[in-house]
């Protein structure tokens, strides 16, 4: 059968026919919410990136804290190492695992050329743009070995590369080549580099520890990197770079460069990162090894952000930054943080617990369930809710009466953690009506955990939470949150 | 030469290596089953070195001990491989089980995830600072001592133990997977999931013993790392998992002898350029041994170059 090209409903040549026709079969919501998701999806994406960049644009100008405007900056900081991982990840399909020792690279790169530590002050119109161009070649050069390795061994390779970076750094104050040349101070090892100069273009310079000017320098960063990412998503590249992605030998045998692209796909990459480290240098007066490896939970955290608004989508970057980095900063406060905690439970049970009679049997079973909990422990062991809420007000009060607080919750709090992590886990073995059920005691014990353990360590357990993030929504909805799921063709 | 540098690094080496080799054998299963980098295995390995830490608190602490040093030592290895293999298996249930058909990087980065929560549940439960199994303070009937080599090496029993525990666990699994039928059924499954599915082997449970063995293994190398370097705490999976991992790598993932000659390789790597170069050069040792494996012989020192089926 001859299809007539003028047709708009034949199916467009190097088209797969279902997969041409995916949008009509779409299961679509009715109603109100339907119109609003209907009409928000005609509105061309640019538009949305602009109205972020706005609004971003006047934030520092709605307040003065400059509390804010530091979260606002390190977002920002967090939204350019999404962006370059975006390109590596989410568009190549290329598991980096030591993207963050590029940005620790330009960061020390930066640091060396101007500051006082080597007596170098070089202008920063000539720093950033060097300094970026040695993180796309270290860039480069972590690519060559790798590039013909499937996914996992690339993802070793760079795990351990990132390692190598920060144990060298940390260990760099007597640093000499092999034992050839007199040992040397290179990094200020564990001290760090200090007293790193601020930008200066032309005379002008910003004041030390001015993060308003360093917000709008990362702002504008930031938007000029999305526009090129806008247009690199749809050119030649982008496309090649996504059927790398979805199939590197398909790719391959359609006469897609894939070495090389996965070379500059790894370089861009980097180089963002590195773009992003001179500026958190600047910002920061001082850079330390310690801030760039494993254990701080930075590499994690960028990769939460990219996979929670979905790899490969720019908007997902913006959204999945935003989410993360805000939460993890109102983690910070505990009082803030509960009234998040009891807010999210509620609303992931209204969300998933249906009908409605099982929400009001959860809800209102939960709250009989720990007022008659409270009650016993108070008559039998009084020094078991003696204990001090980490939140005042009415929530506070209210939760005094409800959750068992003893004075000394170090060593049971950590047994219930435990227990926690178990209840849980059960949870998702059990169906229908007695799961409801179990969701009872288990919700109280997780009230019960957050009070008497979570709440008062925030540090760690926001690190925590961020592990339990990726493994939820890699199990729940791999594609994130702006992410278009993969169809998978057989 | 000097001998005597020479023959602590050679048993610092070994000893070191034997227990990257532990770990690694537990990498190179699952991924050899599962085609799967699981990023959590070098945190079983924290789990099991804790739980003999717990084993020795249970028994009176390091300095009085209320059982003999071998009995102590049974306990603590049964402990921690019962514990790191069920840790295992309830990650491989609850974490990879319904990514099984996923794409590649989502468990990859569920792994990673597990990695990260499993480090900082310890530190949240166990506390940020270093303990230490003090196992020089053993005395009942052997004091863990040192002993002298010819040119006045000086070796510890720990690092016998360790050795010697490791081959014991090295052929107690080659026999198991070359002479039962779930060692059978094990091969069988590495070799093509599906088609093993086919002929009636039941995958899940080949998985979960899978999981279970390796992370068991795990468990033990924590401990027999705990008696020769005394420390544990929350972090130390990662670092020694990552090794592990170049381990199972260098010596071709999914094959097992070549994790033991990856472990030792590595191991004796380090060693030798830690007396002979200097300790912050040792990582970059390791990273060059690492690519030039993986330029010269991508599928590892043993491995068999896939042959790739469309």
């Amino acid at each position: 059968m001859a299809t007539d090209p003028t047709d708009p409903n034949a199916p467009r040549v190097g088209v797969d026919e279902w997969v041409a026709s995916h949008e009509q079969r779409r299961v679509r919501r009715t109603g109100l919410l339907g119109v609003v998701e209907r009409e928000l999806e005609r509105v061309p994406s640019p538009a949305f990136y602009l109205a972020f960049g706005v609004a971003a644009a006047i934030l520092p100008a709605l307040t003065s804290n400059g509390y804010v405007i530091k979260v606002g900056l390190d977002t920002l900081l967090y939204m350019l190492l999404a962006l370059g991982l975006n390109i590596t990840v989410g568009y190549a399909g290329l598991l980096d695992l030591g993207y963050v020792a590029f940005y620790g690279f330009a960061a020390y790169g930066y640091a060396m050329l101007a500051s006082p530590k080597f007596g170098l002050h070089w202008a920063t119109v000539g720093v950033i743009p060097l300094v970026v161009l040695a993180t796309v070649i270290l860039g480069f050069l972590v690519a060559l070995p790798s590039r013909r390795l499937v996914g996992d061994y690339l993802a070793i390779v760079t795990l351990f590369f990132g390692e190598l970076f920060a144990t060298v750094y940390q260990n760099g104050e007597h640093m000499s080549l092999l034992g050839f040349t007199k040992a040397k101070d290179v990094t200020g090892g564990p001290n760090g580099i200090p007293n790193i100069d601020q930008f200066h273009v032309f005379g002008a310079r910003i004041g030390t520890l001015n993060y308003t000017a360093y917000y709008y320098v990362a702002l504008i960063f930031f938007m000029v990197l999305l526009l090129a990412m806008y247009l690199v998503d749809r050119s030649r590249t982008g496309r090649a770079w996504k059927s790398l992605r979805e199939d590197p030998l398909a790719a391959e045998l359609m006469g897609i460069p894939v070495n090389r692209l996965k070379l500059v796909a790894f370089a861009c990459g980097a180089g963002i990162a590195g773009l992003a480290g001179t500026v958190f240098a600047a910002a920061n007066t001082a850079v330390f090894a310690s801030e760039f490896d494993f254990t701080s939970g930075l590499l994690i955290i960028v990769y939460a952000m990219l996979i929670l608004g979905g790899a490969g989508s720019l908007g997902g970057v913006i959204l999945g930054a935003l989410v993360v980095n805000v939460s993890l900063e109102v983690l910070r406060t505990p009082g803030h943080a509960t009234w998040v905690f009891y807010v999210l439970i509620a609303g992931t049970l209204v969300a998933r617990v249906r009908p409605w009679r099982w929400l009001a049997l959860v809800i209102a079973g939960t709250a009989g369930f720990g007022f008659v909990v409270h009650a016993i422990v108070s008559a039998a062991w009084p020094r078991g809710v003696h204990g001090q809420a980490p939140v005042g007000g009415v929530l506070g009060s209210g939760l005094g009466h409800w959750v068992i607080l003893p004075s000394n919750p170090m060593t049971i709090g950590n047994v219930a953690f435990v227990f926690l992590v178990l209840a849980v886990l059960a949870l998702t073995l059990l169906r229908g009506w007695a799961q409801r059920l179990a969701m009872i005691p288990t919700l109280y014990l997780a009230a019960f955990v957050w009070e008497n353990r979570l709440a008062v360590e925030p540090s760690v357990t926001r690190l925590i939470l961020v592990g339990v993030i990726l493994i939820v929504l890699m199990n729940a909805r791999p594609q994130g949150l702006l992410g278009t799921s993969r169809v998978e063709i057989v | 030469m000097n001998w005597n540098l020479f023959l602590t690094e050679l048993v610092a080496g070994i000893s070191h290596g034997s227990v990257y080799a532990l770990i690694a054998l537990g990498y190179s299963m699952v991924y050899g089953i599962l085609k799967l980098l699981n990023f959590a295995h070098g945190d079983v390995y924290m789990v099991g070195s804790f739980i003999g830490f717990g084993i020795i608190g249970v028994f009176g602490g390091a300095t009085n001990l209320s059982v003999s040093v071998w009995v102590l030592l049974f306990l603590m290895l049964l402990g921690a491989m019962l514990g790191g293999g069920l840790l295992g298996v309830m990650i491989e249930r609850f974490a990879y089980r319904r990514l099984r058909n996923a794409p590649r990087i989502a468990p990859l980065i569920t792994a990673l995830g597990v990695s990260f929560f499993l480090e900082n549940a310890a530190q949240l439960v166990l506390g940020a600072q270093y303990q230490s199994y003090n196992s020089f303070s053993w005395k009942s009937p052997i004091a863990l001592d040192h002993f002298t080599l010819p040119a006045h090496a000086v070796i510890s029993y720990a690092e016998v133990i360790i050795i010697v525990g490791t081959i014991v666990l090295v052929v107690g699994l080659t026999l198991f997977v070359q002479r039962t039928q779930l060692g059978k059924a094990m091969r069988a499954t590495s070799f093509d999931r599906e088609a093993a599915a086919m002929m009636g082997i039941d995958v899940d449970n080949v998985i979960v013993a899978t999981f279970f063995i390796g992370s068991a293994l795990a468990g033990a190398a924590g401990v027999l790392n705990g008696i020769e370097y005394q420390q544990v705490w929350p972090y130390m999976g990662f670092t020694a998992g990552l090794y592990a991992f170049i381990a199972a790598v260098v010596g071709g993932i999914g094959n097992l002898p070549g994790a033991v000659l990856g472990g030792l390789t590595i191991g004796l790597a380090q060693a030798f350029s830690i007396g002979y170069i200097s300790s912050t050069f040792s990582d970059a040792v390791v990273f060059a041994i690492l690519i030039a494996v993986m330029i010269v012989r991508p599928s590892g020192l043993l491995g068999r170059a896939a042959v790739q089926k469309v």
